[in-house]
């Protein structure tokens, strides 16, 4: 039978076959090409070999950094939280112990983890990847199959390099036309989600599809990848072709000389056959996307940028019309209001899902030579020191600074707030992240997810806003065609 | 890991959708390096009020959780199952987990059980109108009991096995090790290593 991409990938590491019907029938057991760690969801998993006696297999196919915890401030000082230091210590005396690459706090490939496998060029085409991690699914986007995984399975993946895996089912996002200017990756994942829901995607791994994805550079193919399991999905992923290439060629762990020929020509054999079916198949137009933003209280519950807040009576299904009754009274919003009208007191711009050069880029085009809105305080996460270093060669850290924003270290910051960068209750924020959970951000905190661009045009007039609403800049700051 | 026949105990109707892992045990309880001791931390942000269910006696002594769908959303934190099961409970029901964290409870000795919504509302109903209602689990039938509510529910079968027996993953794939090894000697060798470590 034709095979989907992510069947292609499943099947070329499957070290044994399962043993098919019956009470204990077991499923098949996969062989784990990266496995990515970092201090959150590891030390139990460690802690596990070290009672049973058992060895890290294999430690070169393993790397960490610190990336949940860190501060973004202050990195040459002790971490003064000292649960936070007692952990990243717990990390770097793990790695130590067992044999693990760390890239450690002050160190230039140290950050978000997602960030830091890419950039190294340890996320290949065809690959198995997996982290303790749910938003593990970035890597997806060079045509990997990438999971996030719980400290169990961290510890099975660090003692056998292979996980049993339950067979997934496949779903293929068709996305279709070219978006219009000031319209992103971003929008189209929120989109995605809000069509099928945060459940829509359990059980399968979505492939990303059509001229609009093919249109989409790396750094965008991750954002979109980076929010399947926002969908509820075991994975999300694309196939790759010249423009992932490109971007992977010449880093520091791609394959060099012959093996990069070699590499290309297995790279290229991955995509899915022309008449390989997939379970489901949903459709999105990309020519009349608009930006999209988030009112609610799951990633789900999105719209339009241009569109009003929904009333709970909106939702035909009483499970929905209750999360939407809850939602709105936790974000403090009325049904009806104009998203525009809601003004918002911080932004962010982080996380796995937009802190890499393309996100910081396309939101300083926005930015530069406007003024921030006085009432707004502006946090820039890159997503790693190297991105960091990378964005300060380009003189962005200045246009961020100019502007009024907070410049600064790589981590994931205030995506999930483990660090002191968390929203005071009833703040609230426009935020590049991925997840608008109650509390998720600082317990109280009021999270509307947006892309880079919608975060710097909110930046500037103060309320959930579009580049399209901006007034001309004084020097012509063109908007980036290509923003992430 | 403990073996799972059957359970009873005090059901604990909680009536949302999308409870994600965020609210079951907020980011700031993972610090901790301990896999147990983290009952203090279950549904920390929503136990603040007083009205919660889990204040609530008899809910408060609990060990069947019966939670609208999409239960387990986001994060993959294991810490969620962990936070469950320190604070007494050994089953989740519901029409819809989110596969990660139906995963980490398989590896943990937590029985997710999927059940049909319209049973799931039933048995709500049941807790809510006589609190302290026990609800059987029975994973050698399959089965929910709860008063003369009798619902199936569903578990894939190799979770409900290893749960039947109490088995330890690792030291089950670890009987495989040669298939591992010999898996090991066909990967091309284009493929990256992070040993020894290259720099940009």
């Amino acid at each position: 039978m034709a095979k989907t991409l992510a069947e292609k990938v499943w099947d070329a590491h499957v070290v044994r076959k399962g043993d098919g019907e019956g009470a204990n029938a077991q499923p098949d057991l996969l062989f784990i090409d990266l496995h990515l760690v970092h201090e959150v969801t590891s030390p139990q998993a460690f802690e596990g070999l070290r009672l049973a006696g058992r060895p890290l297999r294999r430690p070169d196919l393993t790397i960490a950094t610190e990336d949940h915890n860190t501060p973004t401030l202050d990195i040459d000082k002790p971490i003064a939280d000292l649960t936070s230091r007692t952990q990243i210590q717990t990390l770097r005396n793990n790695c130590q112990e067992f044999g693990v690459r760390l890239h450690s706090l002050g160190d230039a490939e140290q950050g978000i983890v997602h960030v830091v496998g890419p950039q190294l060029g340890l996320t290949q085409p065809g690959m198995t990847v997996v982290c303790g991690d749910s938003h593990t699914s970035t890597h997806g986007a060079f045509g990997a199959l990438a999971m996030g995984i719980g400290t169990s399975e961290v510890e099975h993946v660090m003692a056998t390099q292979t996980l049993s895996l339950k067979p997934f089912k496949t779903m293929a996002i068709n996305v279709e036309g070219t978006l219009r200017p000031g319209v992103s990756a971003k929008d189209i994942i929120l989109a995605v989600i809000a069509k099928i829901g945060t459940g829509g995607g359990q059980g399968y791994v979505l492939e990303y599809r059509g001229s609009a994805i093919r249109a989409l550079s790396m750094e965008a193919r991750m954002t979109i990848c980076n929010m399947s399991i926002e969908a509820g999905a075991r994975a999300g992923l694309v196939a790759p072709d010249q423009t992932t290439y490109d971007y992977m060629f010449g880093r520091p762990h791609a394959p060099q000389g012959a093996e990069w020929a070699a590499a290309v020509e297995y790279w290229n054999t991955l995509r899915s056959e022309d008449d390989a079916t997939f379970d489901v198949e949903v459709d999105l137009d990309a020519d009349t996307l608009e930006p999209f933003v988030t009112w609610g209280t799951n990633p789900g519950q999105g719209v339009s940028l241009s569109a009003k807040v929904p009333s709970p009576e909106d939702f035909g299904d009483e499970n929905a019309k209750a999360a939407a009754e809850r939602a709105l009274q936790y974000m403090g919003l009325e049904a009806g209001t104009p998203m525009k009208d809601i003004r918002v007191d911080t932004v962010f711009l982080g996380s796995c899902t937009n802190s890499r050069m393309e996100d910081l880029r396309a939101a300083a085009d926005i930015i530069r030579g406007r003024t921030k809105d006085p009432n707004i305080r502006m946090l820039v996460v890159p997503g790693s020191a190297r991105v960091r270093l990378e964005a300060e060669a380009e003189g962005l850290d200045k246009v961020f600074k100019d502007f009024g924003a907070e410049w600064r270290f790589a981590g994931c910051s205030m995506c999930l707030g483990m660090n002191p960068d968390q929203l005071e209750p009833g703040e609230r924020c426009a935020s590049t992240s991925n997840r608008n959970f109650e509390g998720r951000q600082g317990k109280g905190g009021r999270t509307h997810l947006v892309s880079p661009v919608v975060a710097a045009a909110t930046a500037v007039r103060g309320t959930l806003s579009s580049p399209s609403d901006l007034d001309p800049a004084p020097e012509s700051a063109a908007l980036s065609t290509d923003a992430a | 890991m403990e073996k799972f026949t059957t359970h009873t105990g005090v059901g604990v109707p909680l009536r949302q959708s999308n409870v994600d892992t965020d609210q079951i045990i907020p980011a700031v309880y993972l610090k901790r390096i301990t896999r147990t001791g983290f009952e203090d931390a279950l549904f920390a942000a929503w136990r603040k009020d007083p009205a919660f269910i889990l204040n609530q006696e008899p809910f408060n002594a609990g060990s069947v959780l019966v939670a609208g769908p999409d239960f387990g959303t986001g994060s993959s934190r294991e810490h969620a199952v962990w936070a469950l099961k320190d604070y007494g409970f050994k089953t989740v029901l519901s029409s819809r987990f989110a596969d990660i964290f139906r995963g980490n409870s398989g590896k943990q000795g937590l029985l997710a059980a999927e059940l049909a919504q319209d049973d799931i509302e039933l048995i709500w109903k049941e807790l809510e109108n006589a609190p302290g209602t026990a609800v059987t689990v029975d994973l050698v039938s399959k089965t929910v009991r709860c008063s003369n509510i009798v619902a199936p529910f569903e578990i894939d079968d190799y979770t409900r096995w290893r749960l039947l027996e109490g088995l330890d993953d690792i030291g089950l794939t670890l009987q495989h090790e040669e298939d591992i090894t010999a898996f090991e000697a066909t990967r091309p060798s284009f493929k990256p290593k992070t040993l020894p470590a290259k720099l940009s």
